[in-house]
């Protein structure tokens, strides 16, 4: 069961976007700003107070990567993969956060929910390649050896 | 307006909403797997595609027709397009068709044949996921499913219900209940639609074909079958009977052969909802209490209003449907040890519909703490049934129903159809017999396939406002109204299937739109064929109500107990 607060949240979000099956999407993107996700429970939630229909809102959820049902950790670590990243090996660098973190392809959040580790198609800053992103700020150039003092320094900040 | 050519021939076309109806309309079957004429285009399949005269190719379906076009239907591209299309749904598709249920049905299956498909080059790199047999009404394999999105669509828009989707895209993409839990857990009803539009394996009824053999087979055991009305207009189709021809007497005639004891029609108890629901409606009338009364006939609408409408609940007719009446009366009668000769009752409902397997197994089905209706089995059920059991319906001489409850009025038969409810109420409250008398009524606004009708008749000096409608998303509309306070009504009858139970979600599938004229014209005939004409009129009730049997049951048996 989530608590009240985040229905309350759900109802001023809802408020600001109007009662209409055309803002699923900006309530959705609102509400996962708020809480790092989207709790199933609120889902269905709108769904029902925008009049659309809970398959639909949850056909929505899914087809967008960028809507998660999980909550995620505190630094959301986004590990370019696309052409440029790749072709510098980038999958290292992937590598490296797993193993320095103790995730894998199924576990993508550490169990202290400081750290979820995720990979993107194209950051778009391909000139820095290899990159990846800790809460939307690029770190660039990475190596493996840059990866374990990132996570150090992240850890140190809490 | 304007002309078009189509593999050379000069066609003409008026409002076509789309290239593909011209091109059908002009005699060329173009395959389609996800095109529905009462669905919004989705254009997903790409089959129906057709070539310009720049060698352009499009989707039929998606594209409306403008003057002076030039189509190939049948061109050499074309045909290679179609068949790896087929061949790339093939691909990911459980591909055990001779035991498969949908064998002979499957439009995947005959498209394969069709477009001449023989090899599949492809692997099934799909993962296999679980079967879904929650709900009684209907099976969900989404390994058969090849995302034509038909049930997604004719859920949300003709139901209104919205109980599955889409979800995650791409090759991941899957039909499914929100957050992928089982159907029984959402809104469905159970109409069983899913089923109808459905061109593959991917929703089938759930079937109780075994449970029925098992009784058949077992000599202490007494069956009775009672067949709705809908059904006889259906059951040929699979034996090449002309469509909508009335097959009752060769269906009685092919379940005694199967072994039943004793074949009912259920529209006997059709005429006994009518003898307590008019009862019941001129009783609020005159209280002026929870209007507007609403039919409860048709479980998935119940399940409906019990879902959607609660404010509305204590405005459903407290009578039992005809199927749960007659159960329960049947089963009533061979308590009697006179009359059961020491063996026991199992009754068989054979239905058009699969919600009624639901309402069979709802808590306020049982009568002295019995199950009334014992194994409900659609029609589509029923012509396994006898094809499994080696009968040409087709060429099988007719017999008529047993008794003791073996007559039925006209008014009973068409229950199968929308408006026939209220057609049977109004011939109740209406005196008079004869054949004008039936022609005035029939022409008060309830027949006829639109989605809502509305008419209002006068009773006794009161003028009676009456809706009758048929898909639920049109029900929607109007219980809103009603809830809005914009309409007031004294009377609602809706079906949960466009058009009525004819078209309901067990019955056979490859109905065009002429069958569905069809099956609703061999109710009317039927009707027409029949010297009585009321429930009134019909010798049982008064056998009923005054006879041994059953006197001072009457509520017990026919009404919900809660």
């Amino acid at each position: 069961m989530l608590d009240q607060s985040y229905y309350q949240k759900a109802d001023e979000i809802i408020a600001f976007y109007g009662k209409k099956p055309s803002s699923l999407i900006p309530v959705m993107q609102d509400i996962q700003g708020v809480y790092r996700y989207l709790p199933g429970e609120l889902l269905t939630y709108i769904a029902k107070e925008i009049g659309v229909k809970e398959a639909k809102a949850y056909s929505v959820a899914t087809f967008y990567e960028n809507f998660s049902f999980e909550q995620k950790g505190k630094y959301v670590i986004k590990v370019c993969d696309g052409t440029a990243c790749h072709v510098r090996k980038s999958a290292a660098i992937l590598d490296a956060f797993m193993k320095e973190l103790g995730l894998s392809d199924k576990k993508h959040t550490t169990d202290d929910m400081l750290f979820t580790v995720e990979t993107v198609s194209c950051l778009g800053a391909c000139g820095l390649a290899p990159t990846c992103t800790v809460n939307d700020e690029v770190h660039p150039n990475m190596t493996p050896e840059k990866v374990v003092g990132l996570i150090t320094e992240l850890r140190g900040e809490c | 307006m304007g002309f078009m050519i189509i593999d050379g021939r000069k066609v003409e076309f008026t409002d076509e909403k789309n290239i593909l109806t011209v091109i059908r309309k002009a005699g060329i079957d173009v395959p389609t797997l996800c095109y529905h004429s009462e669905l919004s285009t989705f254009g997903a399949c790409r089959l129906c595609t057709v070539e310009d005269d720049r060698g352009r190719t499009f989707a039929s379906c998606s594209e409306e027709p403008r003057d002076g076009m030039v189509i190939y239907t049948n061109s050499e591209k074309v045909r290679k397009y179609r068949k790896l299309i087929v061949e790339l749904l093939l691909a990911a598709h459980c591909r055990d068709c001779t035991t498969c249920i949908k064998s002979g049905e499957c439009v995947l299956q005959e498209l394969a044949h069709r477009l001449g498909v023989k090899k599949v080059r492809f692997q099934n790199t799909r993962e296999e996921r679980p079967l879904d047999f929650s709900s009684p009404a209907i099976v969900r394999d989404p390994n058969k499913c090849i995302l034509c999105g038909n049930c997604v669509r004719v859920c949300d828009e003709i139901q209104g219900i919205g109980a599955i989707d889409f979800a995650y895209r791409g090759t991941d993409a899957m039909v499914m209940p929100a957050f992928d839990r089982q159907i029984a857990e959402t809104d469905c009803v159970n109409c069983g639609q899913c089923r109808v539009f459905c061109p593959t394996g991917a929703i089938t009824i759930r079937t109780n074909i075994g449970e029925v053999w098992k009784a058949l087979a077992d000599k202490d055991t007494r069956v009775v079958a009672q067949i709705a009305p809908a059904v006889r207009v259906a059951a040929g189709d699979a034996f090449g009977l002309p469509k909508g021809e009335n097959a009752m007497g060769k269906i009685v005639a092919a379940l005694h052969r199967m072994g039943f004891d004793e074949v009912f029609d259920t529209s006997y108890s059709a005429d006994l909802t009518i003898m307590e629901e008019s009862a019941e409606f001129l009783k609020r009338l005159e209280k002026g209490e929870n209007l507007p009364l609403l039919t409860s006939c048709c479980p998935a609408w119940v399940k409906f209003v019990q879902d959607q409408f609660p404010d509305y609940k204590e405005n459903i007719s407290t009578c039992r449907s005809p199927q749960q009446m007659f159960s329960a009366v049947i089963k009533e009668y061979y308590r009697n040890p006179e009359h059961a000769e020491g063996k026991k009752t199992v009754v068989v409902s054979i239905m058009p519909c699969t919600a009624k397997k639901m309402e069979a197994e709802r808590p306020n089905s049982y009568t002295k703490g019995e199950k009334d209706t014992d194994i409900v089995i659609t029609t589509t059920e029923l012509t396994r049934m006898i094809r499994t059991a080696g009968i040409a319906l087709d060429k099988i001489e007719v017999e008529s129903c047993d008794m003791p409850f073996g007559i039925a009025s006209g008014a009973g038969v068409i229950f199968g159809v929308t408006g026939g409810v209220t057609e049977a109420v109004i011939r109740r409250l209406v005196p008079g017999h004869g054949n004008a008398v039936m022609d005035s009524i029939a022409e008060a606004g309830m027949r006829g396939e639109e989605g809502i009708k509305e008419f209002s008749i006068t009773y006794e000096g009161k003028e009676l406002n009456i809706c009758v409608a048929s898909g639920l998303a049109n029900a929607r509309k109007v219980m809103e109204q009603v809830q809005s306070g914009e309409k007031q009504y004294h009377l609602i009858e809706i079906m949960a299937c466009r058009r009525g139970c004819i078209m309901g979600g067990g019955q056979p599938i490859p109905a065009g739109p002429r069958h569905k004229e069809a099956r609703a014209k061999g109710l009317y005939r039927a009707d027409g064929n029949m010297a009585i004409k009321k429930c009134t009129e019909n010798p049982l009730m008064d056998v009923f109500y005054n006879g041994e049997d059953f006197k001072g049951k009457a509520h017990e048996l026919l009404h919900n107990p809660f």
